[in-house]
């Protein structure tokens, strides 16, 4: 059945998995958001413990994903991860710091003879929260922006400066985005745990802060897209495979790819849409509204940088070096292979959507925070 | 490719890796193993009723939550450190080796985590029998988990199923069954998995001990014991038999490795199996002396266990650098040699392809592949290079065996005694609680001699570690080495340090515990 599909369908099959499971991500980022709000929703130690309860049983969805995004690209696309991990190293090596001291703070923080105390595992999950979230936002911007790297006729590649990926910061278009994405998670935050606590003082809290937290996501996000819009983007000729430079090649693709066009305005409608309920009519359901919406943006994002002969990782340095979804993929016989794997991830889906339900059932409430109880608490 | 070898990058490269790898195994055998423990006592709960096999259970996964953290967290670390640190490598072997990972991460590592939040959150939340299901399904997504990496990792020492394409300069999968089926990476699992098994087991019995040491929470400690016991005893001879496998594998595959594994220098016929030995100190490859001080060894056994005939000849790291023309041995300086033309070839063949000279191009290309299968050896200068350190991977394999001989023994009195009701002997349960680092030391001996015992490979006889590393400066490595080491220390630390609260609380939430 897959067999039948030609290498640049599967490419572009590829592609769009990888386009599906990122936005998943930035979508799932709303346990980072959560996490830099710690101190900002809970008050008292008690309401503290409930908001770190209601995010702390989502976080390994997130990092899971984060997880599946890296292996996923690892074997669809190598080029892309040999390339950027092993040239913007510093960036990617503070990032998995980040995910490395998430993993142990929640389970960590309360528990006697932890070592550092249940004020530094807390720190942890605010570095997370802000760095993760800003740093993921500021290397995708390099997706339009370009990175300085070289690959030669072996297909490695070679980081033109010795920053290694620190100089990703020195470009306002990167940081706007890292910013961007860092106030969508804080807003997504907000918006879950308005939605998954029972208690009426933080609910009240979280639905300011979606509010404070939209304004300059929309703010930097705004400033991104319209930058993007205006900008030249890296282009493919079909015919002989050369990178070029292309006046409005962002804003082009979508107006060519129609339904990244749709995407990209129900998603933003629907972000707004969520912001929205939570604020004017005290709603609780808005995360979903604007978590839907998140996924479509991002993902219309990713179509405009991977089809539509569109280079999506492309090479300030030497722009020939630049990545395709074609010139970066495996071989068709592994993109077959690994397109009968991918067949699992409805599957996948289906039981974290009713584990998802099955472990919502109840709110989050005081009681389920209190530590001498027999229950798993973080 | 590019020729400037920086040593110290491939050095920090490998230390880094190795510090975070060894790092992270310290947890994950522990994760796999404890699992089905605590699906199998809560099972017997779910039939009989019985509230002290839950309180059990309970307890159990409550130690396992606190591992399964920092398992996951140093997790990560490696599959990203492919690409930071090993870039080339992630190219040249990512269309063969990213798709087990990525297969991994689908079927595998959602399926445990997503589940082990059922198993944590949901007691007496949801349905009891979902609740138990979910708690198999937490062991078998880790099983699993381990059957995809260590399908890649199996075929980095015995590569098959896929081609060189000079065009792409990559290795190319052809067959993913060839992949899953190699006789490599069905034994690894088996072997690596039920050892896995045995730390499990081996930590419950530890802290099990400890209890019945201090005489606290007798039920609890000895039907943990009983359990773990005959698990840990069925785990232990299973991997005496894999082990077998492992051996004859490496015999057929990875000659250098076996020949390490064995500190022999010389090939001979009907070689014995060193059981204790001491290599002469300072002994190097195609020096004249003497290979051990002493030793005492099994005759014939070696010869048998690598190559079923108790005659056949067994070469040594002598025979495997310089050759060995009665046993029809290419020497490691042919082998490179050849390589260092068909990497010549290979250059030709790209620069012709640049230029447009498609003539030059097809003769080069004829060239580059016969000698294709030598390229990996054209990145050595020196033959002696082909070699692992061979005392240490000596040393290492023998505290693997003999740590796994002991905690056979312990497995099996400990059983015997748990069903007899007589462990109250404190010389037993010292022995029970001094398995578990005695099963951990055989566990990261293990990973040694697999691992350390590749080198100078990434792909066995394809591409060495020192082509592998990613093109960055070394002192970039270096700083992230420390700080790596810093943080993962200190969480070390801090595990160590909340399990032993825990275990000190028990399952009775307060210090001293109970009697019952």
């Amino acid at each position: 059945m897959l067999d039948a599909l030609s290498y640049l369908q599967l490419q572009q099959y590829w592609w769009l998995i990888m386009s599906i499971v990122g936005s998943f991500l930035v979508f799932l980022l709303f346990v980072q958001g959560g996490q830099t709000l710690i101190g900002v929703l809970g008050k008292t130690e008690n309401e503290k413990n409930m908001v770190i309860n209601s995010i702390g049983r989502k976080w390994e969805f997130t990092f899971t994903t984060l997880v599946l995004f890296a292996a996923g690209m690892f074997a669809s696309f190598p080029l892309f991860y040999s390339t950027s991990f092993g040239g913007a190293y510093f960036a990617w090596k503070i990032f998995l710091i980040c995910f490395v001291l998430q993993a142990v703070s929640f389970e960590y923080r309360r528990k006697k003879g932890n070592l550092l105390g249940q004020k530094t595992f807390e720190a942890f999950l605010y570095m997370n929260g802000f760095l993760g979230t800003f740093l993921l936002g500021a290397v995708v911007a390099t997706f339009f922006t370009g990175s300085e790297f070289v690959r030669d006729v072996y297909n490695l590649s070679t980081w033109q400066t010795n920053w290694y990926g620190i100089e990703i910061l020195f470009n306002f278009t990167n940081v706007s985005l890292g910013i961007a994405i860092l106030f969508l998670a804080r807003t997504l935050g907000a918006l879950y745990i308005l939605n998954n606590v029972n208690y009426d003082i933080i609910k009240e809290r979280a639905r300011k802060q979606v509010l404070y937290n939209a304004l300059p996501f929309l703010v930097f996000f705004l400033y991104f897209i319209t930058k993007i819009f205006l900008m030249d983007g890296y282009a493919v000729n079909p015919e002989t495979k050369e990178i070029y430079m292309q006046s409005y090649k962002y804003f082009n693709n979508y107006l060519e790819i129609p339904l990244a066009l749709i995407f990209f305005l129900s998603g933003v409608v629907l972000v707004l849409l969520g912001i929205g309920l939570a604020w004017f009519k005290k709603s609780d359901k808005g995360i979903w509204f604007s978590g839907v919406g998140t996924i479509l943006t991002v993902l219309s994002i990713f179509f405009i940088l991977g089809y539509n002969n569109t280079s999506f990782y492309p090479s300030s340095a030497d722009i020939q070096s630049s990545l395709t979804i074609e010139n970066a993929s495996s071989s068709r016989y592994t993109l077959t292979a690994m397109s009968y794997i991918s067949l699992f991830v409805p599957v996948v889906l289906v039981y974290i959507y009713f584990t998802w339900r099955a472990i919502d059932k109840g709110k989050v409430t005081k009681d389920d925070v209190n530590e001498s109880n027999d229950h798993h608490v973080y | 490719m590019i020729d400037f070898i920086d040593l110290s990058l491939v050095n920090w490269s490998r230390g880094q890796f190795a510090m975070t790898a060894m790092i992270h195994w310290l947890f994950i055998p522990l994760t796999i193993g404890m699992t089905y423990v605590i699906a199998y006592a809560q099972t017997i709960h779910v039939r009989t009723g019985d509230p002290e096999w839950e309180k059990l259970a309970k307890f159990w996964s409550k130690l396992f939550g606190i591992n399964f953290a920092i398992g996951v967290g140093t997790g990560i670390i490696l599959g990203l450190e492919f690409g930071t640190n090993w870039s080339n490598y992630s190219w040249i072997s990512g269309d063969v080796f990213g798709a087990p990972l990525a297969a991994e991460g689908i079927m595998a590592f959602f399926l445990e985590s997503t589940f082990v939040a059922v198993m944590f959150f949901g007691w007496g939340k949801v349905n009891k029998k979902f609740h138990l299901v979910s708690i198999y399904l937490v062991a078998f997504g880790a099983t699993l988990s381990a059957l995809w990496i260590l399908i890649a990792n199996a075929w980095m020492n015995y590569p098959i199923g896929m081609v060189f394409n000079p065009d792409t300069a990559r290795h190319e999968m052809i067959d993913f069954w060839a992949l899953v089926f190699s006789p490599f990476a069905v034994n690894k699992f088996l072997h690596t998995i039920t050892s896995g098994f045995v730390i499990g087991s081996f930590f419950i019995i530890s802290v099990s001990s400890w209890y019945l040491l201090k005489k606290r929470n007798y039920l609890l400690a000895k039907r943990s014991i009983i359990i773990s016991a005959a698990f840990g005893l069925l785990s232990t001879l299973f991997i005496v038999a894999t082990g077998d496998g492992s051996a004859y594998n490496v015999a057929q595959h990875q000659p250098a490795k076996l020949a390490a594994m064995e500190g022999l220098y010389d090939g001979v016929e009907s070689a014995g199996l060193v059981t204790v030995g001491m290599i002469t100190p300072g002994k190097k490859v195609g020096d004249d002396k003497p290979s051990f001080i002493f030793r005492h060894e099994i005759p014939y056994a070696l010869s048998f266990l690598g190559y079923r005939d108790i005659h056949a000849f067994v070469p040594g790291a002598n025979d495997l650098v310089y050759g060995n023309e009665k046993y029809n041995i290419e020497s490691a300086i042919s082998k490179i040699e050849k390589g260092k033309i068909a990497l010549a070839a290979f250059a030709k063949y790209k620069e012709a392809g640049k230029n447009g000279d498609e003539t030059l191009k097809q003769e080069a290309l004829a060239e580059f592949n016969e000698f294709q299968k030598y390229m990996g050896y054209g990145h050595f200068d020196k033959p002696e290079m082909i070699m692992p350190n061979i005392p240490f991977i000596f040393y290492s394999f023998r505290i693997m065996v003999v740590a796994g001989l002991f905690l056979i023994l312990s497995a099996g009195l400990l059983f015997y005694l748990a069903m007899k009701d007589k462990l109250s002997n404190k010389w037993f349960l010292h022995m029970g609680i001094w398995s578990f680092p005695i099963a951990m030391i055989a566990s990261m001996t293990g990973w040694i001699v697999a691992e350390v015992g590749r080198q100078p490979w990434t792909i066995q006889d394809l591409l060495p570690t020192i082509k592998s590393a990613s093109n960055i400066n070394s002192s970039a490595v270096i700083l992230t080495f420390w700080m790596f080491l810093a943080i993962l220390t200190v969480l070390v630390i801090a595990e160590v340090s909340i399990m032993l609260h825990a275990i000190r609380k028990g399952p009775d939430n307060k210090e001293g515990g109970s009697n019952a």
